[in-house]
């Protein structure tokens, strides 16, 4: 089982730490992690933008980078969600393939690799936020909205980490405001429900903020140190990753 | 977006004001949350809810594809019950029947229950610049009404105003004590000064939640009675409905009814729902139905399923960004997410920020309890409205710039590269409030020396 590590653009670029954790996690767990050098990002900033057009080569250097692989795995559950839904190209036999072959890091953990145990410790107290893209789009975990069961691949993989306290905010799902570039086009709005989740967070004294998305926890992580909160984020790669080294 | 230029503020911009002051940003937010935690309590008391909103979804798609033979059905049966239909194919035409009925009967005053299908009609401004004295009978319509403002919310039109501001106002108005807050006594007062409007008007217009193809007779849901008060006490009811309205039989009602006040507000079911069947002895029942846009609307694949809607706001109440904007800042009859995909079909131009102002984190979409894909057709109208050179221009540059970039992996490792020690060396480049909005209220994130791809060719390859 050959998997394709996709490491989306602004996590390569400002995230290197998420996209480490998730190679030595696969790694670990017994993957053959296979990292495309010619990769670049999704697609999504132009279509979500209304440019879906535009992102035509972006597709046709994602099917290139990634058509060889049995699973094409990432750390974040909003380019999957987008890939999943708008990857096409003239190669559309590949890009179907991948379109159902891809998978967020933690799905990916619980259904396919079904990971039932880990060698992990983060003695810490977490609140998790739930991701968007993730949780409606890709179905991670189940929604205040709808009457169904309950349940949280993120969660369940927490729940195998040593010492760990998952908290959650109040308001469970409500999104972070992120939103692509919704977070610039609509700064006020942006920030204002940024602070609102942070809010949340801080009455239940966490350390730190986790979920399976960079770029929710990049805004909420601007909004942090801009007002000097201890607070930190972490994503949850970082988290399933992090063993505490033996002390002699 | 501020190069898109419109009549009013676009989306954003209003947005900044209502949050510019944030304790009344986070009543506003925590009142509507608390309408959706209702809309949650009384779904989950329903064990066959996802069930109840697949069906209705159902009906409703099934009544999109057959909406010329139930409309004929409809007026067939109406008119039989003793009902005149009227057929208006936009707005003016609309308001015109209406006023048209007004001075038949040389009636110069009118009372009206919560019709969102007038105020998308401007039917008030129209019906006053002739003469007419019409008077909203909806308290939070009433309300805004004096207030010479539009309802900001379809279920809830005076959510944006605190008792303090329904206060002054009554005071202004009605000569109520100044600086009388008590939510009782203000009511009490707008009782009294409806109920004299309600008994010397000589016609009423009251909205139409459902109309039955299969009876000729329709629905007005109201927690206030005012559409019965109105209509009861009046010698001629107008009923104003959009084509979408219909619904096959009236056995389809027990689906609807279930629905709709539990996800509007966490009802079992509206304090009124009045059933209209035909005009009583001596009254004269007229039902307007009108198209304005809608059938252009159910000839776009991606967008026709946004006519099932049934107008209960459960997506503005569960909508974080509708929550912390307030529905004037969406500048149309209908705000929220649901407004924000159906006004671009009205104006493609003036509502081309509508659907930007969303996060597109689905929450409408899993409210909605006829099951329409908001979030999906707000992502829809982005491409249509850039196709139509709706979107601002250095927005497209940007995206043009993006995309040449994100297809060249050389070309964007190389950016990269510079990009990142430029902010490692100029942080000031970038930490600049008044050029780069993230950096107004956020800290950019740091930019380490090397990126992930730079650190596996190092060391794992």
């Amino acid at each position: 089982m050959k998997i394709g590590l996709f490491i989306p653009c602004y996590v390569d670029q400002f995230f290197p730490d998420v996209a480490k954790a998730t190679y030595e996690l696969l790694t670990k767990l017994g993957c053959e992690v296979d990292y495309p050098l010619g990769q670049t990002c999704c697609g999504q900033p132009m279509a979500n933008s209304g440019f879906a057009s535009l992102s035509k080569g972006c597709d046709a250097n994602f099917i290139s980078c990634f058509k060889h692989v049995d699973y094409v795995v990432a750390p974040s559950g909003s380019c999957v969600l987008h890939l999943k839904e708008h990857l096409h190209g003239s190669d559309e036999k590949a890009a179907t393939h991948i379109r159902e072959h891809i998978y967020e890091l933690t799905e990916f953990l619980t259904d396919v690799l079904k990971v039932g145990s880990l060698p992990a410790s983060f003695p810490h107290r977490v609140g998790m936020h739930v991701s968007c893209h993730g949780q409606r789009g890709l179905h991670l975990s189940s929604m205040t909205e709808l009457r169904l069961p309950e349940f949280s691949k993120p969660m369940q993989l927490l729940n195998l980490v040593k010492g760990i306290e998952v908290m959650y905010p109040e308001r469970k799902d409500e999104c972070c405001g992120f939103g692509g570039t919704f977070c610039v086009f609509e700064e006020a709005v942006s920030v204002k429900m940024g602070k609102d989740r942070i809010k949340e967070h801080a009455v239940n004294e966490v350390e730190y903020i986790t979920g399976v998305d960079v770029s929710c926890l990049m805004h909420l992580e601007g909004i942090l140190k801009r007002n000097g909160s201890k607070v930190k984020t972490i994503h949850i790669a970082e988290i399933l990753n992090h063993e505490v080294k033996q002390r002699v | 977006m501020s190069e898109q230029v419109g009549k009013s503020l676009w989306h954003a911009d209003a947005a900044e004001v209502f949050i510019a002051d944030e304790p009344r940003t986070d009543w506003h937010d925590e009142t509507l949350w608390f309408v959706r935690s209702k809309r949650d309590k009384a779904s989950m008391q329903v064990p066959e809810w996802e069930e109840l909103r697949e069906l209705a979804s159902g009906i409703k798609d099934h009544s999109l594809s057959n909406l010329d033979n139930y409309l004929k059905e409809f007026e067939e049966k109406a008119t039989a019950n003793g009902i005149t239909v009227h057929w208006a194919i936009d707005a003016a035409e609309h308001n015109e029947i209406i006023l048209g009925i007004l001075n038949r009967h040389g009636f110069n005053k009118m009372v009206k229950s919560k019709s969102m299908l007038t105020e998308e009609c401007h039917l008030n401004a129209f019906l006053e610049e002739n003469g007419i004295d019409v008077v909203d009978t909806d308290l939070g319509e009433r309300i805004v009404q004096f207030r010479q403002e539009t309802p900001s919310h379809i279920v809830l039109p005076a959510i944006h105003l605190k008792k303090q501001d329904v206060s002054d106002t009554f005071h202004e108005h009605l000569g109520t004590e100044k600086g009388n807050n008590d939510p009782q006594y203000l009511t009490e007062a707008a009782r009294g000064h409806l109920r004299g409007k309600f008994i010397s008007s000589p016609l009423a217009i009251t909205g139409v939640n459902f109309a039955i193809a299969e009876t000729g007779g329709f629905v007005v849901c109201t927690n206030e009675g005012n559409a019965d008060m109105g209509a009861h006490a009046a010698s001629v009811h107008i009923a104003c409905m959009g084509v979408e309205k219909i619904i096959p039989k009236a056995k389809d009602l027990a689906v609807f009814l279930r629905l709709l006040a539990r996800s509007a507000t966490g009802q079992p079911i509206t304090t009124y729902s009045s059933h209209f069947h035909k005009p009583r002895k001596g009254q004269e029942m007229h039902v307007v139905i009108v198209d304005n846009g809608r059938s252009r609307q159910l000839g776009r694949p991606d967008f026709r399923n946004s006519l099932k809607c049934i107008r209960c706001a459960a997506c503005f109440n569960t909508c974080p960004v509708y929550r912390r904007s307030g529905g004037h800042s969406y500048h149309t009859a209908v705000a929220g997410p649901i407004g924000s995909i159906l006004n671009p079909n009205l104006d493609m131009k003036a509502n081309a920020d509508l659907p930007f102002a969303s996060t597109l984190c689905g929450s409408c979409s899993n409210v909605c309890p006829v099951k329409i894909d908001i979030h999906q057709q707000l992502w829809k109208w982005r491409q249509v409205l850039a196709e139509e050179g709706y979107v601002a221009p250095s927005k497209k540059v940007a995206m043009k710039g993006m995309a040449f970039l994100l297809s060249n992996p050389r070309l964007y490792r190389i950016a990269g590269r510079i990009g990142r020690s430029m902010m490692r060396a100029f942080p000031g480049l970038m930490n600049n409030r008044k050029m780069n909005p993230w950096y107004k209220q956020r800290e950019m994130p740091e930019a380490p020396a090397q990126s992930f791809r730079d650190w596996f060719k190092e060391n794992k390859t």
